[in-house]
């Protein structure tokens, strides 16, 4: 892609000009944290706010950052020029390396060099995918669905116990085939064998995909994708804890620290399904929950904050959750019989249209 | 024929026990207890008296000590100096008698005061090994060599020997051969050690010592000789009933008010008139002639009456740039600072302390702080944790100083504390010498000290951190510079090589300002 090549060349040049002129060189880079997060209410979408920080090249503090987004952005002009791609645990690897007479390395962790090309995707208002740049793969997909991905058709009813391993990079595919009513989300990997196990898929008609946890970018693309190319209703099914109730405003609203790309990977017009406090004494649940921790509680507390989040029937499940001191996990249902989400508590919720918004 | 009573019995067999006597079986009282610290104190006394006669004389003190061993446990100790050297009569007297000498009734800053010193010497030479002790000595005329030991049951010295030689090249001095049972050691609490807390507060002494392992030696690090000290009379709050009664006897004053007046310091007549009312006794009572209870009512007046403080000219402190000097050639240290109270007063006793820090260079890192205390110039070993003066430090709070330190302990880090203390009467602990009496005066004036010391080396101290900081702030620069001229490359296609010169020289011209600001501060 020839404008994301000539951006990061921008960026070359004005920093070059910068020592030219004997200045302190620097970049950029616009806020990625709560404080410059905003959420509009009629988008339904959190999008990043105008606050930006310099990140100077002669100044301790941040000399470092400064030095890991330039190595990332000539990292990514060479995976432009030779028309690559490769993963972000790969540019990880490639760019670790120790400096001559120290201890100190260019990385230590994946967990530094990621957020730097959030970074340079913020700061050049491009997107990973362009950088060439794949995510860690996570995510899997069943349904009455069939797709084309680089050539190869494939169907999703036919791709035995694992399903389809949703990829990074989605915006590639075409879907030739999709027959189903909605999309039921679910958090968590066993639950979701559970329902391809009972073909639930194939009784109800729908296209069910775990996010194994935090949704990847590419699973959130997919989501979207299905959603609104075929206008189909998306249920979200998570723990009932704080992180669970964030899975779905990442579905639905865009993340804090991907507010850049909301756009592009949420769905607002996704709905939680569950668990929520009520289904706990509706279905009289209250022997398979567990003692809530100290940090669910907090967390509970921060998200209570989130302007998304402030409906009533919102603040009531997170002050249920802070109030009762319990959380209930997905897998913990079981408990109830092998059949009865499937069975009785699936149903159920989709029929009475248990949802909240 | 009467019968012998048993008291009479008694005191046939009773005698005078000489003074020899009684510390060849007290020896550990003079610091020879066992054979490593035996060794130490020989040393010490020969050179403590080196430094007393040729100061005294006004000489640049020229010390040779040699300690070479004759056999696994015996070593041969020659010691001489260019001192003013004894004349031939007294020699004898001087080497060979317990208790003579000339410094025991005057009040002045001193090192030895007993006259125990080198007579101690000679006799822990003659207990051990059974050898006579040779003196060598000359004032400038012909050279005298006596072979003596002591005559342990008279007190009295023994001459084994007295022989004549001509003197061409007028040499003065003494020199004093003996041979001891002894261990060497060169830790902490050895003659090394000694030899060089010595050299640090006698810096215009040259001291040779060439000992089993081979030679040390200290240079001079100036050519003048301190002030000499002055010689006072006591002052009336520091005299002790028993020394008052001692003065009384032995005064050739006629009258109690001529006997206070010139007997002790700062008293005039109207304050001799106030003692001598407070104590009840007449103005022209004979000294002499007074019993008992009258001595100790003037002795108690003598605490009551108002006087002015002694006089303080009896000190020879080292002063704050000798201290510094010697300090800093010794222990190597990159920054010293030194401190000179003013004179203060303990019991009537004037004193002075002076404190050093040094401070980094060759010394060791995270370790505990290293206390060299002095007493009139001269270093104390032993002792450590009963003194005084290491009281005052873990009572001070370095951690103020950017210094770490536990509570009670002495300070962590690159650093070495001098405290010298000098007064006409150190009050040592125990004859052994060693620790200084824990008196509220002395360690408040020891605490001021190191606070004032403390100050200023946090000073510099910080400003280390400051340049560290801009060294470490220079170095991470440099550090990236590489990889961002090589990303910058790659991302325009222009020369690394040029990028990277350029950003270097942007370092250059913004740590050169901030160097030339530090560096400024520290001149």
């Amino acid at each position: 892609m020839k404008e994301v090549k000539k951006k990061l060349e921008d960026l070359g040049e004005k920093t070059l000009n910068d020592i030219e002129k004997g200045e302190n060189p620097s970049i950029d880079i616009p806020i990625r944290s709560l404080s410059n997060v905003v959420y509009d209410s009629k988008t339904k979408m959190l999008t990043i706010g105008n606050k930006s920080a310099k990140r100077y090249f002669f100044n301790v503090a941040h000399a470092k950052k400064f030095m890991q987004s330039f190595l990332v952005a000539a990292f990514c002009k060479e995976l432009q020029d030779q028309n690559l791609h490769t993963s972000l645990r790969d540019l990880f690897y490639a760019l670790k390396r120790t400096f001559p007479n120290s201890q100190e390395n260019t990385f230590d962790e994946q967990s530094e060099s990621d957020p730097t090309v959030v970074d340079l995707e913020v700061a050049l208002d491009i997107l990973r995918e362009q950088l060439h740049l794949n995510a860690d793969v996570r995510g899997r997909v069943v349904g009455n669905v069939v797709i084309e991905d680089r050539g190869d058709l494939v169907d999703w009813s036919k791709l035995g116990s694992g399903g389809w391993a949703i990829p990074s990079n989605i915006e590639d595919i075409t879907f030739k085939k999709v027959k189903a009513d909605y999309i039921l989300v679910i958090e968590k990997n066993a639950a979701f064998e559970r329902l391809h196990e009972d073909k639930f898929w194939q009784r109800n008609k729908a296209i069910l995909i775990t996010t194994q946890g935090q949704p990847a970018r590419g699973t959130r693309r997919l989501i979207q994708r299905l959603a609104t190319e075929f206008n189909l209703p998306v249920f979200v099914f998570t723990d009932l804890d704080a992180y669970g109730l964030y899975i779905y405003s990442v579905i639905k609203y865009g993340s804090i620290s991907l507010a850049h790309v909301s756009d592009r990977l949420g769905t607002p017009h996704a709905k939680f399904l569950g668990l929520t406090m009520d289904d706990v004494d509706k279905f009289n649940l209250k022997s398979f929950t567990i003692r809530a921790e100290e940090v669910d509680i907090k967390r509970a507390q921060e998200m209570m904050k989130y302007k998304w989040f402030q409906k009533p029937e919102w603040q009531r499940l997170l002050k249920s959750l802070i109030d009762r001191k319990i959380k209930a996990e997905l897998e913990s249902l079981s408990g109830k019989g092998l059949k009865f989400i499937t069975e009785e508590y699936l149903p159920a919720k989709i029929k009475n249209k248990e949802f909240l918004d | 024929m009467v019968e012998e009573t048993i008291a009479e019995k008694m005191s046939r067999d009773m005698k005078e026990v000489s003074v020899a006597e009684f510390f060849e079986k007290n020896r550990h009282l003079l610091g020879y207890e066992n054979s490593t610290k035996a060794f130490l104190t020989v040393i010490k006394e020969a050179i403590d008296n080196s430094l007393d006669a040729t100061t005294e004389a006004g000489i640049l003190p020229d010390i040779k000590i040699s300690a070479k061993p004759t056999n696994a446990d015996r070593f041969k100790i020659i010691a001489e100096d260019n001192g003013p050297g004894v004349v031939e009569s007294k020699v004898p007297f001087a080497f060979g008698k317990f208790l003579y000498g000339s410094k025991f009734h005057r009040l002045r800053q001193s090192r030895g005061v007993q006259g125990l010193g080198i007579h101690g010497a000679i006799l822990y030479s003659q207990l051990t090994t059974g050898k006579p002790v040779e003196i060598t000595t000359s004032i400038g005329k012909d050279i005298h060599i006596f072979e003596m030991m002591i005559d342990v049951t008279k007190n009295e010295p023994h001459i084994i020997s007295h022989t004549v030689q001509k003197n061409p090249n007028k040499w003065h001095g003494v020199k004093i051969e003996l041979e001891i049972e002894g261990r060497f050691i060169e830790r902490a609490q050895s003659v090394p050690e000694y030899l060089k807390q010595t050299a640090i507060a006698n810096p215009y002494a040259h001291i040779i010592f060439d000992g089993p392992n081979g030679k040390l030696e200290f240079e001079r690090v100036v050519k003048e000789l301190p002030r000499q000290p002055k010689e006072i009379k006591p002052h009336p709050y520091g005299v002790e009933l028993g020394l008052l009664r001692r003065i009384l006897a032995g005064t050739k004053s006629k009258t109690l008010l001529n006997f206070l007046t010139s007997e002790f310091s700062r008293v005039g007549r109207r304050s001799a008139e106030q003692i001598c009312k407070l104590a009840k006794l007449e103005l022209n009572k004979k000294p002499q002639q007074l019993v008992h209870e009258e001595i100790e009512r003037l002795h108690k007046a003598m605490q009551i009456v108002k006087l002015v403080a002694p006089p303080t000219d009896c000190l020879s402190p080292l002063g704050e740039n000798l201290m510094t000097e010697g300090f800093k050639k010794e222990t190597g240290a990159e920054y010293v600072v030194a401190v000179t109270r003013p004179p203060s007063v303990y019991r009537g006793n004037p004193f002075q302390v002076e404190v050093g820090l040094a401070y980094g260079g060759n010394l060791p890192q995270n370790q505990t702080a290293q206390l060299f205390r002095l007493a009139n110039k001269v270093p104390l070993l032993y002792h450590q944790s009963d003194c005084a003066l290491t009281e005052a430090v873990t009572d001070t709070d370095f951690r103020r100083y950017d210094l770490s330190q536990s509570q009670g302990q002495l300070p962590v880090g690159p650093l070495t504390i001098l405290i010298h203390f000098a007064s006409v009467w150190v009050p040592f602990t125990s004859e052994g010498k060693q620790a200084i009496a824990n008196y509220p005066e002395i360690v408040r004036e020891v605490k001021l000290a190191l606070q004032d010391a403390g100050r200023k080396l946090a000073g510099y101290i910080r400003q280390q951190n400051k340049f560290r900081d801009r060294q470490f702030r220079r170095q991470v620069f440099e550090r990236y510079i590489p990889v961002v001229a090589e990303s910058l490359s790659k991302l325009t296609n222009k020369d690394a090589k040029t990028i990277l010169n350029k950003l270097q020289d942007m370092i250059k011209k913004k740590t050169e300002v901030k160097e030339s600001e530090g560096s400024k501060k520290e001149a």
